[in-house]
């Protein structure tokens, strides 16, 4: 098993590193369940899982303050989404398209969003959330709010023009924004060396006169928590925007009906040698974060969360036909 | 509330509405390319900048992702933009902003959150800037539940309407006309003169056949109604939609069940043009035991506008065109 190369981190409290632990486990967890349930036919449509690249979300969205800083987000969400402390059970519900769900069952995996805790969505359009991360950081610049934007997107999203335009445009007005490439080198098929020119995108931030930040190892929780530290103060003191970069990889499929022809089981074993839970479990036992009782019982309440959020999302209500009719305008 | 008018052009209008809104509301802003200094592209925001300052009167790079995109995140989180997107041919270049952003995000969301933004765009031709430069787009954006659209066709109707897209929490697509920026009308002075978004105007009453029309051709249709007054004494009914998406739909049929003959007439091109779905809307409804006739439908031809003047301005429908189909349909031919 790879282990972590960050120093010991002494200003994070032993309570924060145990948060930051569980939200991986409830990613991780939430998401194997899902598949599950999936595979059984409880859960309809397209879901698309972080398994693997937990470290990537949680330390980032561990740097941010929470309920302050906005983020938007991209298909593949549901780390972005239980990083930042969503209801697992209305989370649940929605992916069961249950009226108890966080957006009522109208929106699905693709479309869970949390704005009341900054959460300005997941986005079923690739790179469909860059425009409206920039358009929420000029708020807070004309505003005056003090409050950052984290941009999600994967390796796919730095080729659409939105993230030329996006980029460009956030670099001219200076917006306080971070646009994060989770870098998992496989767009559905397409490994990155087939569709970009140069090997990492964070190279591009040169094209907008940005700074361009590259986290190699995207599953070592405090290297992406230590570097997220340092960008997001330079963003809140109001320097402009950042590109950052990280490198991980998705244990499983695109989404649900991929067989994942084009990658080796070799690759995939190879990846899963550098885990980001269990080393992060063994930073914390190696450095006396955390004992092995503490860790069991975060790891027993994830488990416990998860459970019961499929109970309540089982037995929760289907939306009413009427519903499909409402919140399409506001008053 | 006052009642005094002034004689103004659209283009002025639209000056009046935007100031009178952002001067009322501090989150309002406009942003698009050359809207500040240059005054925009047709001359609608002259004066604005000076006033109200580049952090409210914001130009733009040419990205118009980036710029439908910001709109709609600024307007997600309390701001509440104005776009110009200028030559409305121009919005292709915003559809997926538009359309799987805008016009979905606060149903995905399950009610969550608003988007009031408003995407002012120019529309049509009549000034010599060719196939990619003088389309009407409007039934696109009828198509997708989530948007209003709204083609006014008086500068007062302008005023009104515009003020109301604003104030209006929902994305707006408001047309203009570039070839009728110059035409003048009697324009309320008051600053809380405000038009109801979703209602038609009967812009003439008559019993012989009513035509619906919006937006650029509503001119010409009135010049025609009038002629046909003068020179056969027919009473033509002219429905001005006004707002396309909400239709009002009732407005439409309770004045085909009066006369009992209707024409349909609008600059965009005929197929799957937006007087086809009122052409429907008619015919599905309790006014079609009322028809003494068919539902005629008059509208730009189905070709790209050519650059050639004689040649464009014979492919939308003119004064003459409206007037003979007008009388094609009194005299049941």
């Amino acid at each position: 098993m790879a282990k972590t190369n960050s120093k010991k981190v002494t200003d994070i409290s032993n309570e924060k590193l145990l948060e930051m632990y569980r939200a991986m486990l409830d990613i991780r967890n939430f998401d194997n369940k899902v598949n599950r349930l999936v595979k059984r036919g409880v859960v309809p449509g397209m879901t698309h899982f972080s398994i693997g690249e937990e470290a990537a979300n949680v330390g980032a969205v561990a740097a941010l303050e929470k309920g302050v800083d906005l983020i938007t987000s991209n298909h593949r969400g549901h780390g972005q989404s239980i990083a930042l402390g969503i209801d697992l059970n209305e989370m649940m519900a929605e992916i069961m398209g249950k009226a108890t769900g966080t957006c009522k069952g109208k929106g699905g995996s693709m479309h869970i969003a949390d704005l009341g805790g900054g959460n300005l969505g997941a986005n079923g359009i690739v790179g469909g959330g860059m425009g409206m991360a920039i358009g929420a950081a000029l708020t807070q610049k004309i505003k005056k709010t003090g409050k950052i934007v984290v941009c999600f997107f994967g390796d796919g999203a730095v080729n659409e023009g939105t993230f030329h335009e996006t980029l460009n445009l956030a670099s001219v007005w200076k917006l306080p924004v971070i646009f994060y490439s989770i870098n998992n080198m496989y767009g559905i098929s397409t490994p990155i060396s087939s569709v970009i020119n140069i090997d990492y995108n964070y190279r591009r931030a040169a094209s907008y006169g940005i700074p361009g930040h590259f986290i190699e190892d995207g599953n070592d929780l405090m290297a992406v928590y230590d570097k997220f530290k340092e960008i997001v103060q330079y963003v809140r003191e109001g320097n402009g925007p950042v590109l950052v970069e990280s490198i991980t990889y998705r244990y499983l499929g695109h989404s649900t009906s991929d067989p994942g022809k084009y990658r080796t089981k070799e690759e995939v074993d190879e990846w899963k040698k550098k885990d980001p839970i269990p080393r992060f479990e063994q930073y914390l036992l190696d450095n006396k974060l955390a004992t092995k009782e503490e860790i069991e019982a975060v790891e027993k309440a994830s488990e416990d969360a998860v459970e019961e959020s499929v109970k309540f999302a089982l037995s929760s209500p289907e939306p009413t036909l009427e519903s499909a009719f409402e919140d399409i305008f506001a008053p | 509330m006052e009642k005094e008018t002034k004689l103004i052009s659209v283009r002025d209008a639209i000056i009046m509405a935007m100031s009178e809104e952002m001067r009322r509301d501090e989150n309002v802003f406009l942003m698009g390319e050359d809207v500040g200094i240059f005054g925009g592209d047709f001359g609608t925001s002259v004066g604005m900048l000076e006033e109200f300052g580049k952090e409210r009167v914001r130009d733009t790079p040419i990205s118009e992702n980036a710029i439908s995109g910001a709109a709609i995140g600024a307007a997600m989180t309390g701001l509440r933009p104005i776009v110009d997107v200028t030559f409305m041919d121009f919005i292709v270049y915003m559809m997926d902003n538009i359309v799987n952003q805008a016009a979905k995000t606060r149903y995905m969301f399950g009610g969550k959150g608003q988007i009031p933004v408003v995407f002012r765009a120019a529309a049509g031709g009549g000034v010599g800037s060719a196939a990619q430069h003088s389309q009407s787009l409007e039934a696109w954006f009828t198509h997708i539940p989530g948007l209003k659209v709204i083609a006014p066709g008086t500068p007062a109707d302008v005023k009104g309407l515009l003020k109301a897209a604003i104030r209006d929490n929902n994305p707006v697509i408001f047309l203009e006309y570039k070839a009728q920026y110059n035409m003048k009308g009697e324009v309320p002075l008051d600053p809380d003169f405000v038009l109801p978004i979703g209602k038609a105007d009967i812009k003439r009453e008559g019993k012989d056949v009513t035509v619906v029309t919006y937006g650029r051709m509503l001119e010409r249709v009135m010049k025609a109604a009038e002629e046909v007054h003068e020179a056969e004494g027919v009473e033509v009914e002219v429905v001005d939609l006004r707002t396309l998406a909400p239709l009002d739909k009732d407005t439409v049929i309770q004045s085909v069940k009066k006369t009992g003959k209707v024409l349909l007439v609008n600059d965009a091109h005929k197929t799957s043009g937006f007087i086809g779905e009122v052409a429907a809307v008619i015919a599905e409804s309790e006014a079609f035991d009322y028809l003494d006739g068919r539902i005629l439908r008059l509208a730009g031809e189905d070709v790209p506008i050519p650059y050639n003047q004689t040649l464009e301005t014979a492919m939308i429908p003119s004064v003459e065109r409206i007037r003979k189909y007008i009388l094609r349909l009194v005299n049941n031919r």
